[in-house]
């Protein structure tokens, strides 16, 4: 009979590697380009009612259909006018947007979206995420761009501000770290002292270990080697002091972390950083107030901390912030002064490197069945911009990927010149 | 005296969450068929495991905010059910219901958004009785969960959670929502490649007025007592023919008749005995089995699909006949098969708690490490359930492991080091008897042995087996095994 003790020294074939991991790692970030181009994806999460981000506010069904929660046109950031000459305004809540706007910074693409939304939260992000709606399941845009870095790939070229890995950071051979705060990614241990670095010591040992015949123990085995090489790195960001106050909520800390690790040069390629509360149903308010509007505070303030710190630390021409949401909302309020679940959306481009402007046409908000920039009978936005074209845009200016392998597909025509 | 009997624990941990002592030790001489027949036969054991809840010879639950409402709080309801996990003697009847709430994966927070905190906890995990209204969720899935598979199916289309979940409230017969029409297809029974969009939406259709109502009329929704229940609205339903590309009815039709809308939940009920019984449902489920509970290393054996497809089949859709077969199995009894599938963060924290001990922790504590190893009960990620098996272990999940060790091993460390009794003449025997007789992880080859030996010696002059000596050392120990890759495999 085999016993435990029998089974735990039965030497099947092993081997146990040891390198000098933080020494390699960071000479493999550098090799990857520390200081090199990065992309900051923010994701407005629950659906973002794109028509009061970026505003029609001289089209007269914009108000006949939002009585109760419409920006009066006085009010919102003039940002001048498409080239269908539609006039344009920011939401008055983002002035610190509008500024970069002007500073030519800031792309605003009209209009995004896909044929036949599902308008199911789900659905919709993971299809933002394939970068495909006829596979919502599967890995993500970013993670197959991911898997074409040289390998090995440094455990930190992805970077998740949030707890669960969202579908567009799925790889088939990259662990994305869920980072949502840097000061929590740290190793507990029950001891202190020798007795901890001891402890810490043999996890390291243990988990270099190499199985020959078990590779799944090897698949975990290298989870926890990446977790504890990250972990000093990941460290170092604690104590980076930022060139300006950010504000105090969990979208701007999840910034100003990833900004100290731009400046701390871990060398990520790609960041994901969300914000919730836009599954505005009800209660969105207006210009003076509601819930919409501290959304909007929350957005644009927290991004315009992240830029003026980006700038000040020169690190502008090297970053590039992508903004979306998995679709934009109903265009006539509901009884409740809320929108419901809708079609096409906005999508912003911010960095050193963006050409800033209106890309896109405006919808007519006239409820006319016929009319060609709404789908739905009339209630929705339809979309003008295919998403993807604006990745293609990324993917082949920014990263230097090919966008037709890793969309499935050429979607350059058509893509808005942002970079 | 050493765990050897290895086939039971085998049993245990994929039939179970892991034994405890008590387990090993009331089983030392049973068969495995027996422990399979125990665990299979549930209901024979008592089914009383809530009225152990705040007795402090179990694993302790924390009251946030006045009494424990596990009804009406989520968190608290979180809290019973990680209690139920660790303690019931039913073990088998709580892995099944987890794995229903993966393969009916329904998210809290939706529905917690429509109609409130309290409504949304009743629908996911209100005991029957305690509380005005239809039993929860989870609850659903422990009563069947060895049950038959086309009348959980049946009840799930009903479930109140169910239909704020995938939006059958909003399925009228003006405008059919096809996401429950999808899902009972792509996610439930058969899976993509068996159905067309027609299929769809015509299953959609068939769905239209499984709808729910507020039963208390005029209650509000943060009053408990205020309930939902589940309706058939006619008047919403679609009354005309149905046609499909696969048989609905025992004759081979594929087509649902024309029905008066009084009479129209007949359609549902004949769509779903068709899927239920369908020879692609018997195989997907048969593979989704395979994986649960025989291995997640090697893709499911067509000789173990077919055969338990067949038993499905022949058993008119039963659950309980299917898992004894499975566990009984020379495909689950193999050695090779032990240690071969990927541990849920729900079935390692609990495992591990059983193993290591629970007296002075809370359960509550396991709440937020399991959110950052990425399973938050009654929370999956979306319809599709969670991302099993390689999918658990990023590296911030894995951290969320190893923290989840050290601090159990800080909590435990003078239970443990009291267990350790005498077993202290040298590091080396104090290592062996975490790997002999307390902990049960897959075996650690040589040179990771020689890691814990080395943790084990380290930082000792001489050893004398004191108390200060073991105290320092079971925690590290601890540590080290239950956050190693060797634990994280049942």
């Amino acid at each position: 009979m085999i016993t435990r003790r029998d089974f735990i020294r039965d030497g099947v074939a092993a081997f146990t590697v040891s390198f000098a991991a933080p020494a390699f790692l960071s000479d493999l970030a550098l090799a990857q380009g520390v200081r090199g181009r990065n992309l900051v994806v923010v994701y407005l999460s629950g659906g973002n009612d794109a028509l009061s981000t970026v505003i029609p506010y001289q089209d007269p069904f914009y108000y006949s259909r939002r009585p109760a929660i419409a920006i009066p046109a006085g009010q919102v950031l003039q940002i001048g006018s498409d080239r269908t000459g539609k006039t344009l305004g920011l939401h008055p809540r983002m002035t610190g947007l509008r500024d970069i706007f002007n500073e030519g910074r800031l792309a605003v693409i009209q209009r995004t979206g896909y044929t036949n939304s599902s308008r199911s939260h789900f659905q919709g992000l993971d299809i933002y995420g394939t970068a495909d709606p006829n596979a919502p399941t599967g890995v993500g845009w970013l993670g197959r761009y991911l898997d074409t870095l040289p390998s090995p790939v440094d455990a930190l070229a992805g970077w998740n501000a949030t707890r669960e890995t969202p579908r567009a950071l799925i790889s088939r051979l990259v662990s994305v770290p869920a980072i949502p705060d840097a000061r929590t990614y740290s190793l507990s241990s029950p001891n202190s002292g020798a007795e901890a670095l001891n402890e810490r010591t043999a996890a390291t040992r243990i988990a270099s270990h190499v199985s020959v015949n078990r590779p799944h123990l090897s698949f975990v085995n290298g989870s926890i080697k990446g977790a504890l090489d990250t972990l000093d790195r990941v460290g170092t960001v604690n104590t980076y002091a930022p060139s300006v106050a950010y504000p105090n909520n969990g979208f701007a800390l999840a910034l100003r972390t990833v900004a100290g690790s731009m400046v701390r040069g871990i060398g990520t390629k790609v960041y994901w950083v969300q914000t919730g509360g836009f599954d505005t149903h009800a209660g969105q308010g207006n210009a003076g107030g509601g819930s919409y509007a501290n959304l909007m505070g929350t957005f644009s303030d927290g991004l315009s901390a992240f830029y003026t710190d980006l700038r000040n630390q020169g690190l502008l021409n090297d970053t590039l912030v992508l903004q979306f949401s998995e679709f934009g909302r109903r265009i006539s309020e509901n009884g409740s002064q809320g929108t419901d679940h809708g079609a096409a959306g906005v999508m912003m481009a911010m960095g050193g490197g963006v050409r800033g402007g209106i890309y896109g046409t405006a919808a007519s908000l006239d409820p006319n069945a016929a009319n060609p920039t709404l789908e739905n009978a009339g209630n929705d936005v339809r979309y003008e911009t295919d998403f993807r074209a604006v990745y293609s845009r990324i993917l082949d200016g920014w990263l230097g990927a090919n966008s037709v392998s890793l969309l499935g597909g050429d979607f350059r025509q058509g893509a808005p010149a942002i970079i | 005296m050493p765990r050897e009997n290895w086939p039971v624990e085998h049993v245990l941990r994929r039939g179970g969450f892991g034994p405890s002592a008590a387990d090993l030790a009331r089983f030392a001489t049973v068969s495995p068929a027996a422990v399979v027949d125990h665990l299979v036969n549930y209901e024979r054991q008592a089914d009383d495991v809530d009225a152990k809840i705040g007795n402090a010879d179990y694993v302790g639950v924390v009251q946030s905010g006045g009494a424990f409402s596990p009804n009406t709080n989520i968190d608290h309801a979180r809290q019973r059910w990680l209690f139920r996990m660790a303690h019931s003697e039913r073990p088998l009847q709580e892995k099944m219901a987890l794995f229903w709430h993966n393969h009916f994966a329904t998210a809290y927070s939706k529905i917690a958004g429509v109609y409130g905190a309290v409504q949304a906890t009743k629908m996911m995990a209100l005991k029957s009785g305690e509380l005005p209204g239809p039993q929860g969720q989870i609850e659903l899935f422990r009563q069947f969960a060895l049950g038959n598979f086309r009348n959980l199916l049946v009840e799930v289309a009903k479930d109140p959670a169910m239909v704020v979940w995938l939006d059958g409230r909003t399925n009228v017969r003006a405008r059919p929502q096809e996401n429950f029409g999808r899902e009972i297809m792509e996610l439930f029974t058969f899976g993509v490649g068996n159905y067309t969009e027609a299929d769809v939406y015509a299953a959609a259709r068939v769905f239209t007025g499984w709808n729910l109502r507020l039963a208390t009329a005029g209650g509000r929704n943060d009053d408990p007592n205020t309930y939902y229940e589940f309706f058939y609205n006619a008047a919403q339903h679609d009354p005309t023919e149905k046609t499909f590309t696969f048989p609905v009815s025992s004759s081979g039709s594929r087509t649902i008749p024309a029905r008066a809308a009084a009479d129209g939940m007949q359609d549902g009920i004949d769509l779903i005995t068709a899927l239920a019984t369908h020879p692609e449902t018997a195989r997907r489920l048969a593979r989704k089995l395979w994986n649960f509970f025989v291995s997640e290393l090697e893709a499911p054996d067509p000789a173990f699909v077919e055969a338990v497809a067949t038993e499905y089949l022949r058993g008119n859709t039963e659950m309980k006949p299917l898992v004894r077969f499975i566990l009984q199995s020379r495909w689950f009894t193999h050695p090779d098969r032990w240690f071969g599938r990927y541990s849920w963060p729900a079935e390692f924290v609990i495992r591990s708690i059983r193993e290591v001990g629970w007296t002075g922790f809370s359960i509550d504590s396991v709440r937020t490490p399991l959110t950052n190893m990425g399973q938050t009960l009654f929370e999956p990620p979306d319809v599709n359930g969670w991302e099993l098996g390689l999918g658990w272990f990023s590296t911030g999940a894995m951290l969320a492991r190893m923290n989840f060790a050290a601090s159990l091993a800080s909590n435990q460390r003078f239970n443990v080091a009291r267990a350790v009794g005498g077993v202290r003449s040298s590091p080396d025997t104090l290592l062996d008897w975490f790997l002999l007789e307390k902990l049960t992880p897959a075996a650690f080859e040589f040179a990771p042995y020689r890691e814990l030996q080395s943790y084990a010696r380290a930082g000792i002059a001489q050893w004398t087996g004191s108390d200060a000596q073991v105290n320092a050392k079971v925690a590290g120990l601890v540590r080290l095994i239950v956050g190693a890759a060797e634990y994280q495999f049942i």
